[in-house]
């Protein structure tokens, strides 16, 4: 029939305006600002520092300044500067720490190869999108300040991701322990010299960061 | 039974004019008279205004509940302030005249558009009382002064100096030139019914109701249905609405004989395409929708221009629904459209109405054959000229690689 096309096409339009006031499945904006949809679990854009606890984020950090992301990013915007003196890890080991840790996301490309291959899982990729800056060479360069988020953080926002590498470093520290009491026992068996303890004070620190990241 | 109604008016029927007679009562004659008309003016102004500032929010919200969205809905509650955040915008920004345009013509074809859109305010009855301007030839009058705006479309067009803009001038031209002539022609039938050019007269043709029950509107007829559909027809492509809006394509022509205007300018073409579309679906509730009677003997007490409004605003949701079905026709089908199909059903249509007319008087049995008579005069033809038409054009079968 002539023009039945017209009002099939009137029909589609009337059956969308009714729904849409209704079905929920039609109409499905989000509101931004003041709603929000939970973002996918594989939803990643920028890296970000783990730290162990959120209460001193700054002396809990992972990152030991080995610079290995720094030297493997492709477009160069991570920049590091070691510690000169060396501070306890979570673990309570004497460890160099990121004196600057600074990331131009303006350049970061978000490939995550920093985080690939980085040896302490320090470093994961974040879901923050509101990154906005009316400043675009400062705003834009974050240091280790905005950097540092809890291992909580992480938890929250790749679940999966954050229990693997729990386990891995739990495991790690276990290995860790085990071999150390092991060469503890080691040592304390034979007892060789009465002079060797007078070493042992200066040894043991020394040796423990070189070793630390075989064993990690 | 209109007599009977107009003696026992009740209070609200003649509110808007006992109003006007207390403010300019005192006045000596002729001053009284230049004041009854400025209020009148005012009050046009005011109403189709504010009526134009919430139509485009209207659009914008019933067009975003089509596509599944909210459309504005961040200015004040419901997004309601949101035609006046857009005023504000459009009055302060700049006003850019090209280098090489005609700066006085530029200027001169918002500001005609906009007067003779607003021209054709003035005859429309908006109710029992409020007819502003009474003229014998009131629809003669409302299409002269409907027409200039070709003119002024065609100005934007020559005085910008820009491609564009000319050559969607000069669609525009061939549009409602074209379009003008069904809109004329199913007019004609009401005028042969009623014999009368005077918009009130018309409305008064249609009062009453038979068995209680059908108004004597001209669309409850068959001549009148299709002259009705034709006039809806050929205004949607008067006022530039989709699917007619070639003269604003914008992917092939910008924005038209708009590109060149921004600002006030902008607001005000703006302003003079919707007056456009009220003044035409007035006059199309006017013509054929009873104008301000009420669709029930029951519902009389109701104040007229309440229903004139209701019939108005109907016929504008009726615009935004088709704008936000039909996909926008190419230039040959726009006027293929109007010349050999819009302007031979007008013609025959008004065979329709001479035939209905001269059969006033058959009762009975008689009245069956006149209306199956009637409606094969409407339908026959129709169905024809569109197999016609559409033969060999047909579906399109897409066919995938």
């Amino acid at each position: 029939m002539l023009g039945t096309g017209l009002l099939q096409g009137l029909a589609v339009t009337a059956k969308n305006f009714v729904g849409s006031f209704h079905d929920p499945k039609r109409f499905v904006t989000t509101q931004y600002p003041e709603e929000r949809t939970k973002l996918p679990e594989a939803y990643r854009n920028f890296p970000f520092l783990v730290s162990e606890s959120a209460d001193d984020p700054m002396g809990t950090l992972r990152c030991v300044a080995c610079q290995i992301c720094e030297k493997e990013c492709p477009p160069q915007c991570i920049y590091i500067e070691k510690s000169a003196d060396k501070k306890p890890d979570a673990n309570g080991k004497l460890q160099i720490y990121p004196a600057v840790f600074d990331i131009d996301i303006s350049v970061c490309m978000s490939c995550q190869i920093c985080v690939e291959v980085c040896p302490f899982d320090a470093i994961e990729m974040d879901q923050v999108f509101e990154l906005a800056a009316t400043n675009r060479f400062g705003g834009l360069l974050l240091d280790r300040h905005a950097l540092a988020k809890p291992n909580s953080y992480f938890h929250g926002i790749h679940p999966t991701e954050a229990a693997d590498v729990d386990a891995r470093l739990s495991a790690a520290r276990r290995a860790a322990e085990e071999k150390a009491r092991a060469s503890a026992a080691a040592k304390s068996a034979p007892k060789p010299a009465p002079a060797a303890p007078a070493q042992s004070p200066a040894a043991p620190s020394a040796e423990a960061p070189r070793a630390a990241p075989p064993a990690a | 039974m209109s007599q009977a109604a107009t003696t026992n008016a009740s209070f609200l029927e003649r509110a808007p004019v006992l109003l006007r007679d207390w403010l300019t009562g005192s006045l000596p004659g002729p001053a009284r008279w230049l004041a009854n008309a400025l209020i009148a003016i005012v009050a046009i102004l005011a109403v189709f205004g504010l009526l134009f500032a919430f139509l485009t929010l209207a659009e914008r919200k019933i067009l975003g509940r089509v596509q599944n969205r909210p459309g504005p809905n961040r200015t004040g509650w419901f997004g309601l302030l949101q035609p006046f955040a857009d005023g504000i915008k459009m009055l302060t920004k700049e006003d850019i005249v090209p280098r090489s345009a005609d700066p006085f013509l530029h200027f001169l074809a918002p500001v005609a558009l906009l007067g003779f859109s607003i021209l054709t305010f003035a005859v429309i009855p908006y109710g029992r009382y409020l007819a502003p301007v009474e003229l014998n030839a009131a629809v003669l009058y409302f299409f002269a002064a409907g027409s200039g705006a070709e003119l002024a479309v065609f100005m934007a067009g020559w005085a910008s100096h820009n491609k564009y803009s000319l050559l969607a001038a000069m669609r525009a031209l061939a549009q409602l030139i074209s379009y003008e002539l069904p809109l004329l022609l199913s007019f004609v039938p009401v005028a042969l019914a009623t014999g009368t050019l005077s918009t009130t007269g018309i409305v008064a043709a249609q009062a009453g109701w038979r068995w209680n029950l059908i108004p004597h509107w001209f669309v409850f007829t068959p001549w009148g249905a299709a002259a009705f559909a034709i006039f809806m027809v050929s205004a949607l492509a008067e006022s530039n609405r989709s699917p007619f809006d070639l003269p604003e394509a914008e992917s092939e022509l910008i924005a038209g004989h708009l590109t060149e205007y921004s600002g006030f300018k902008y607001a005000l073409f703006f302003m003079a395409e919707y007056f456009g579309i009220c003044a035409l679906s007035g006059m199309a509730v006017t013509l054929f929708l009873g104008g301000w009677q009420a669709p029930l003997p029951a519902l009389s007490f109701i104040p007229s221009y309440v229903w004139f409004a209701a019939k108005l605003l109907a016929l504008l949701l009726g615009f935004i629904w088709i704008r936000a079905t039909l996909p926008r026709l190419r230039i040959d089908q726009l006027t293929r459209l109007a010349w050999k199909f819009l302007v031979p059903l007008a013609l025959v249509n008004l065979g329709t109405a001479a035939f209905w007319s001269l059969t006033l008087g058959w009762a009975g049995p008689l009245q069956l054959v006149r209306w199956a008579l009637a409606l094969g005069l409407v339908a026959v033809p129709a169905l024809l000229l569109g197999r016609g038409l559409s033969a060999g054009i047909g579906p399109r079968t897409y066919r995938y690689a």
